[in-house]
């Protein structure tokens, strides 16, 4: 709507002209100037910018519905009342019926805690037939580290789902419906995602996972604060994706150590510093997700995988519609599953934190900050 | 007052700057047939000059009625007006404590805090707050729901809407001893009914809706509260031209809070968080830069105290500098329970 053109709102002939004659061509142009630069610019009197202006505004605008309406909606017209099943019972219970449709979701966690186990469980669910409780329809996996392995994705469809499975010529048509992408720059991401766009709409995609953002961003630009800001095009883009599609995203996001001084409360809490650099020395680990707080703003739901003292544990770590709860689990040749569907309630930002310790694949973090 | 102040076009005033009419008072005694002369304009030009000069003068003037400004009004009476006012509660009483009884109607208040601290389900809280009836001390009004992140959960909002309503049907069971049972007449259905949602895919889009309001706002006079979620989203992708972005939010800041006053209503605009480099060391501060953190009246920021979610008036003309602690609940936005209780009970909630 932002790029409607000025010419066909039906403004009065006159001022349209001038609109024109300007080189205001879009909504877009109109609205980011104030009213007294376009009375400069158009040399034209207030009422008239004003009106002409109220006029584009109208138009521009997005009709608005009812929170009703939106809930009827959605129930109605959308298999599992808009949500991915994991499969996992605690975490569905937790997330409304599972991962929802139309909102990122992203999945953060250390190395080798299972981000990408997890991405492909998902995958063969979405493919999965509707009677099966899946969504029947083709999945993009984005797959930028290299590691989605076909094979261990059979082995987890075999092992969840034998009866599926074992019938002739099934495996090989939910592996066929899940398409894999590897884009090795982030300038051939952003063109790949431009033709996702048109992709989705037509080809029955019902699922879009992408795995991983950073390895994009990392590999271009220096380790830094202003990490997030070369990616701020395609937050929106991928959320609008989302939105637009009403498919399920899902994201994944690595850790990397947090630097002492990055503890950063606001002005207003620094009289207690002393004693936040106590706590924070308190935490075994000093892992933060990587892509800053521009795009954990940007993410619906998060969910961090973490280990802590052996024990794997997944945490709903950022969801509108959950409590912050974490769930134990392991890794077996089925994929994740969870040792109890009770979670625990965590209080406070210790549901944010990440943990990496004791299990398969460590990498000594703290080895790495003495260099 | 000049001339070149008035809200008039640039060729009108230079035609009228280069014949010599170069104050107010020099147009006051002109005729409208004199003028269209001397400027080489059609009378009806002329008198439009006239009309908007005349507009223009007549500011600085007594006009006979009790105030000696137009549009001004004593503080005496805003006192009172601000009393008869009521306010939208948090559904947390520590938090409806420190802001002074709740979310004041005719002003904008701004709220920021990290990922995950709760502004979205503040926000929905409040869309469903407003909606309490006066009969339950509430203002029965409407709300409108602007959302740029998609981050709405209707699935959310059903929870707290259900929830609402059976604390208030409690709340009558416990009066009926002396009032007449007033029934709950209002369905979590109905409350979702009056949430007006606008979802806003670009910067332009929302600009355009904030022009929009004001005539949205006359044909549903209803509406109490508008919530921007968030405010921010659209201005931090896609903007590099940095002062238009100043200008840009200068006014919708400005347009809002002309709302908030003109329909009585309250604002609410969720902010993101950035981190900022200051005095050697990185701090968290709410997003959009300094010259926005002037642009709203109040400012809440939520933030984790230790293992509690506080929130922390940062900026108000009226309000003590304090903070309280809240907590997110199934049920939406409640009071922190007492540290003993939440050691006990930590896990059958």
């Amino acid at each position: 709507m932002a790029n409607k053109l000025i010419c066909d709102m039906e403004l009065p002939k006159s001022i349209a002209n001038i609109f024109a004659a300007r080189n205001i061509i879009t909504a877009k142009d109109a609205l980011s100037l104030t009213e007294f630069e376009l009375m400069e610019l158009l040399d034209v009197g207030l009422s008239d910018v004003k009106s002409a202006l109220a006029h584009i505004s109208e138009i521009v605008s997005p009709p608005y519905q009812t929170a009703l309406l939106l809930m009827e909606q959605r129930i109605g017209n959308e298999q599992l009342g808009g949500h991915l099943s994991t499969r996992l019972k605690g975490l569905d219970a937790a997330l409304c019926g599972g991962i929802p449709f139309g909102v990122l979701t992203e999945v953060v966690g250390p190395a080798g805690i299972g981000k990408t186990q997890f991405c492909l469980k998902l995958s063969l669910l979405a493919s999965l037939p509707a009677h099966y409780g899946g969504l029947d329809g083709r999945v993009i996996y984005i797959d930028v580290e290299s590691k989605f392995s076909s094979r261990r994705m059979i082995e987890i469809g075999a092992r969840s789902f034998p009866e599926i499975f074992h019938l002739k010529g099934m495996a090989q048509e939910m592996a066929g419906r899940i398409l894999v992408l590897r884009p090795t720059s982030l300038s051939e991401f952003t063109e790949s995602l431009q033709q996702i766009k048109v992709s989705l709409l037509q080809d029955q995609v019902k699922l879009l996972v992408i795995d991983s953002m950073v390895a994009l961003v990392s590999g271009e630009h220096e380790q830094g604060a202003h990490r997030q800001h070369p990616l701020g095009w395609h937050i929106s883009f991928i959320k609008s994706l989302a939105e637009f599609s009403r498919i399920p995203v899902v994201v994944t996001n690595q850790v990397r150590s947090q630097n002492r001084d990055e503890s950063c409360p606001y002005s207003f809490q620094v009289q207690d510093k002393g004693k936040t650099i106590e706590d924070s020395t308190r935490y075994d680990s000093h892992l933060v997700a990587a892509l800053g707080i521009h795009w954990a703003h940007a993410v619906t739901i998060r969910l961090v995988l973490e280990a802590k003292s052996g024990q794997r544990f997944i945490k709903v770590a950022k969801s509108p519609i959950s409590p912050p709860l974490a769930f134990p689990f392991n890794i077996t040749s089925s994929g994740i599953s969870l040792l109890t569907d009770d979670g625990t309630k965590l209080i406070g930002p210790e549901i944010n934190t990440i943990c990496c310790q004791g299990h398969n694949g460590i990498i000594n973090f703290d080895g790495e900050r003495l260099h | 007052m000049e001339i070149s102040r008035l809200p008039i076009s640039a060729s009108q005033r230079g035609k009228l700057i280069s014949a010599g009419y170069t104050s107010l008072s020099s147009l006051s005694s002109v005729s409208s047939s004199a003028l269209a002369s001397d400027l080489r304009i059609s009378e009806s030009e002329a008198v439009e000059i006239l009309k908007v000069a005349s507009r223009g003068s007549r500011l600085g003037w007594s006009d006979g009625t009790n105030s000696v400004i137009n549009g001004a009004q004593n503080a005496w009476d805003m006192l009172h007006e601000e009393e008869s006012l009521t306010c939208i509660t948090t559904s947390c009483a520590d938090l409806d404590n420190i802001l002074g009884g709740g979310i004041n109607c005719k002003e904008v208040m701004e709220i920021g805090g990290v990922p995950g601290i709760g502004k979205t389900q503040l926000g929905i809280q409040l869309a469903v707050n407003v909606q309490i009836p006066r009969e339950f001390g509430g203002l029965g009004g409407k709300a409108i729901y602007i959302d740029t992140e998609g981050s709405f959960m209707v699935e959310r909002a059903l929870q707290i809407a259900e929830a609402c309503v059976e604390d208030m049907s409690e709340y009558s069971r416990f009066l009926r001893n002396d009032v007449q049972a007033c029934q709950v007449k209002i369905q979590p259905k109905d409350i979702l009914e009056n949430i007006f949602y606008f979802r806003i895919c670009s910067y332009t889009e929302q600009i355009a809706l904030i022009n929009y309001l004001e005539k949205f706002m006359s044909e549903h006079k209803d509406v109490k509260l508008v919530i921007v979620d968030s405010i921010t989203f659209h201005f931090r992708q896609d903007f590099d031209d940095m002062a238009l972005r100043t200008r840009v939010l200068g006014g919708i800041s400005l347009k809002l809070m002309k709302l908030a006053k003109e329909f009585s209503l309250a604002v609410v605009l969720l902010n993101q968080v950035t981190t900022k480099y200051t005095d050697g060391s990185f701090q968290l501060t709410l997003a959009l830069g300094d010259s926005w953190s002037h642009s709203c009246t109040n400012r809440v920021i939520l933030y984790w105290n230790g293992d509690e979610r506080y929130a922390y008036i940062d900026k108000s003309p009226s309000l003590q500098s304090a903070s309280a602690p809240y907590s997110v609940t199934s049920r939406g936005i409640r009071n922190s329970a007492p540290r003993k209780y939440c050691s006990d009970h930590q896990s059958n909630v």
